[in-house]
């Protein structure tokens, strides 16, 4: 340990470069003033292997690099305390080594809360019981029989000794802050409160030390005991209220991290299965996964095969098939079959971890309605200061001599206490929050608080087809069987060529044979020929698929059966496939992309919400003509190049629509960047889609509707606020200036003041919390 | 019009106009990041009535490391937004909280509490 000597010691040789230095912060109290702070980075910088120093007087902390071999953190804090200052001993967590991502873990946070808010109760129970004596005691002296009886600077000295407790215990952090404010020149709702309440005590404790006095100056000797301790109960009534409320209004993020899985069962290299916890989970890694339970992490099912409730993720209530190769998602829960999957995401990349940051990311963003109420809050209490003090001096000017005092002390409080910027504060946020996380629950996801606010004023909705209205991928719709031929019988041959080839159409063919399980057939001699189709010999039959030309080549010659039945497909724009068994026609194959089963009613209720609804898609007009009739679509736009899809947003903005764009957001991220809202449909693997304000986990247009719906929702809650805290502030604060008086009579008596402060802040998180009522309109 | 009358207007009037120049003319504070190990530049902000320093100067396109010591119990700074930063986080008191930030553009960017009376600047340069 250095002495004082030691850090006295003239010209110390620069520090010696011993080994890599390392970063530590102090906390250093005692510090008053700058020429202290260099004292002690002095001091610092002076003892043995301190490579720098540096001391902020704000944050009362040292940051010193040193090298760990010449000395340590006790001996810099001996150099400290010998220069006559003091270490906080409580070193932080995160000091000086990387931080923990975002400081305390989310329980030890909740902890915390939870402790400040009993503490918040006690304090309001204590306040409110106080109240409770104090204000039938100072009725005493209204009721003429105890007049006589009671000495009024004894009763006086009693309310003195009951309202100290409400003030110094109760109150106390409202003065604190007020002052803590002060030395910062800044201003908030507790340096009203102080204020306020702080007026009408002193006043009191001058009327109870020395009423002579007072008199003598022709003031009354009145006290306000009563309204400064009930002032204070309300409040911190309102206060507890709020904090019951807000922990509400973010509790989307919590049940989201509430999902999260605690343990995976991981299949050995040995087949031995063993518990890890979730964080030691790694990709490669195999987890068993049995009926009723959690899926731990992102990953492809390997093994088995079972059906998921995705609902959490995705908003959809019908649990999801998954076979070999199909993605899982952690906190999904399975429902029917064991399985196993190989670990492919973890921690932060899974798709759960992305809805997470993405909501959080949501909540913090600003909605630009926000912005008048910000300006507004941020000079509030100075201009609310400014006009109670009005108030004092016109009622002092203004009223009768012997009223004047008490009406211009009572004007004075009663401004200070109704005025509540907190509502004003409140008023946006706290509805967007939970708008935000009301949308997580039914898989629509809000990149941010604007995409929110523009939503609500969309009046015009784009839909890209591919991949909107339809699935994306051709799926086979048609198995038209020539005469003298079944399908059940050309399925399982058909399948068994296509399951070699690697072409969508090929996909299409080979899931439409697994959704109608038939069996599984060995082809051989597989040969795909580019650009016509495919050929392989199964069962011992010659089996061909492909368009006309692969038939043709073959010498395969088309029966007047067959082009009938390929020209009524070719009629319905769809992709047509021949088929043939051992160098005979066999069967025509119809494929489209099909039309999801959901599209249809989404559309209506989208029209139903008094949107004008426009599809665009690469299709003939013909084609573009059919979907559209089927979709109830009046408007479209035919044969869009998937670079046109831009232009035509633009299109529609310069007729003055307001246009969000509905794409899946792969090749339509231009014409999602470019209209008023992007809404992409998720695959589920993306969470977020960089150029979507919006992304809908669930391929279905009805997250649409949703979506638009909470908007409107979110935003008319954000408004009734924003009226409800102007509107508040705007009448109550000329009420209780007694703006009444003149006409009325009606002055407001500062406890009723308190007691709308503390309810309105309340209303205003009550009507947002509302919002997690909302439902899509189905 | 008597005369304590007139010295209650005197002095009201000189109150409004001292409250005025006490809040909206105060000075701002403020503090440049250092930079730290890995070049991240970590600026310590005392949260305490207020933001000290509530003025903070870093570089473009350098990670930023704000540590926010919270050194009181009073709700109204319990929340820190950083609406350009998508950042709304708890301080609990009397802990330094963390936010990492990578700042891509110059400009002047707010920090606030959560009902945005309490108010600090990040300056990109």
């Amino acid at each position: 340990m250095p002495s004082a000597p030691d850090l006295l010691a003239p010209a110390l040789a620069p520090p010696p470069a011993a080994g890599p230095l390392h970063t530590e912060t102090l906390a250093i109290e005692g510090m008053t003033c700058a020429s202290c702070a260099n004292f002690v980075e002095k001091a610092l910088a002076r003892a043995p292997g301190v490579a720098s120093a540096h001391v902020n007087l704000a944050t009362e902390k040292a940051t010193v690099a040193f090298a760990p071999a010449l000395t340590s953190r006790a001996q810099l804090a001996a150099a400290v305390e010998a220069a006559g200052y003091h270490v906080a001993t409580a070193a932080e967590p995160a000091a000086g080594g990387p931080p923990a991502a975002g400081g305390p873990s989310d329980d030890e946070l909740a902890a915390r809360k939870a402790l400040a808010y009993q503490a918040l109760r006690r304090r309001f129970w204590v306040a409110a019981a106080l109240a409770a004596v104090i204000m039938p005691l100072s009725m005493l002296m209204l009721w003429p029989a105890a007049m006589h009886r009671v000495s009024e600077p004894a009763l006086n000295y009693a309310l003195l000794l009951l309202t100290l407790p409400v003030l110094g215990y109760c109150g106390r952090e409202f003065y604190v802050s007020a002052w803590n404010g002060l030395r910062h020149r800044t201003a908030s709702m507790d340096t009203l409160i102080a204020v306020g309440t702080g007026a009408a005590f002193l006043f009191s404790l001058a009327a109870t030390l020395g009423p002579q006095w007072l008199r003598a100056q022709g003031v009354a000797p009145a006290v306000y005991f009563d309204t400064t301790a009930t002032i204070i109960a309300l409040i911190l009534l309102g206060k507890v209220l709020e904090a019951r409320a807000k922990v509400q209004t973010s509790a989307a993020i919590k049940a989201l991290l509430g999902l999260q899985a605690k343990t995976a069962r991981v299949v050995g290299p040995d087949g031995r299965e063993t518990d890890v916890p979730v964080a030691d989970l790694r990709p490669g890694d195999v987890v068993a996964v049995r009926p009723g339970e959690k899926v731990a992490t992102d990953g492809q099912l390997t093994e088995g095969h079972s059906s998921l409730d995705e609902s959490m993720l995705t908003g959809e209530s019908l649990p999801v098939e998954k076979r070999l190769g199909d993605n899982v998602f952690g906190a999904t829960i399975n429902k029917t079959g064991a399985f196993r999957f190989r670990v492919t995401k973890v921690g932060t990349d899974t798709v759960l971890a992305q809805i997470v940051q993405l909501v959080s990311d949501a909540q913090g963003s600003r909605a630009p309605i926000q912005r008048l109420a910000d300006k507004v809050s941020g000079v509030f209490v100075p201009v609310v200061m400014m006009l109670a003090l009005l108030t004092f001096v016109l009622w002092f000017d203004l009223g009768a001599p012997a009223t004047r005092l008490p009406l211009a002390l009572t004007g004075f409080v009663a401004v200070l206490i109704i005025a509540c910027p907190c509502a004003l504060g409140l008023a946006t946020p706290t509805a967007i929050m939970v708008g935000t996380g009301r949308g997580a629950a039914y898989g629509v996801l809000i990149r941010n608080a604007e995409a929110l606010e523009k939503a609500y004023k969309v009046d015009t909705v784009l839909l890209d087809k591919t991949g909107t209205i339809t699935q994306g991928q051709p799926a086979l719709t048609d198995l038209l069987p020539l005469p003298g031929h079944a399908a059940a019988d050309l399925l399982p041959l058909l399948a068994a060529v296509e399951r070699r080839s690697e072409h969508p159409l090929a996909a299409a063919v080979v899931r439409y044979a697994d959704e109608a399980q038939v069996s599984n057939l060995a082809a051989t001699g597989f040969r795909a020929v580019e650009g016509q189709g495919a050929a392989a010999t199964v069962g011992g039959r010659a089996v061909l698929i492909g368009n006309e030309r692969l038939l043709r080549e073959a010498g395969i010659a088309l029966t007047p059966a067959a082009q009938e039945a390929a020209a009524g497909l070719l009629a319905q724009a769809k992709t047509v496939l021949y088929a043939a068994l051992d160098g005979q026609p066999a069967a025509v194959l119809g494929l489209a992309d099909a039309v999801r089963p959901t599209s249809a009613a989404a559309i209506r209720a989208l029209q139903a919400q008094g949107l004008e609804v426009v599809m665009m898609t690469g299709d003939n007009p013909q084609t573009a003509a059919a979907v559209a009739q089927q979709m109830g679509i009046m408007r479209y736009f035919a044969e869009v190049l998937p670079a046109g899809k831009a232009a035509k947003v633009q299109e529609l903005q310069a007729e003055g629509r307001t246009v969000a764009m509905v794409g899946d957001g792969i090749n339509d991220a231009p014409a999602l960047a470019r209209a008023d809202v992007g809404l992409a449909m998720g695959t589920g693997t993306d969470v977020a889609v960089e150029a979507a304000g919006i992304t809908l986990m669930r391929p279905d247009l009805q997250g649409v509707a949703t979506a638009l719906a909470l908007s409107r929702h979110t935003m008319r809650t954000i408004r009734q606020n924003l009226f409800f805290a102007f509107v508040y502030n705007v009448v109550g604060i000329p009420v209780a200036a007694g703006l009444l008086y003149p006409l009325t009579g009606w002055l407001l008596s500062p406890m009723l003041a308190a007691a709308a402060m503390a309810l309105s802040s309340v209303s205003v998180l009550t009507n947002s919390l509302r919002l997690r009522g909302f439902k899509p309109e189905a | 019009m008597d005369a304590t009358q007139v010295l209650v207007t005197v002095i009201g009037l000189g109150l409004m106009a001292f409250v005025a120049w006490f809040f909206f003319g105060a000075p701002h504070r403020v503090g440049v990041a250092a930079p730290a190990v890995g070049g991240v530049q970590q600026v310590d902000i005392q949260v305490k009535g207020g933001y000290s320093p509530d003025v903070i100067e870093v570089q473009r396109g350098q990670p930023v490391q704000l540590r926010f010591y919270r050194d009181e119990t009073t709700s109204c700074s319990e929340e820190l937004l950083m609406p350009d930063f998508n950042v709304r986080r708890d301080l609990p008191a009397h802990q330094t909280t963390t936010v990492d930030l990578l700042p891509q553009q110059a400009g002047r960017f707010e920090f606030t509490c959560g009902m945005h009376m309490l108010r600090g600047s990040l300056v990109v340069k």
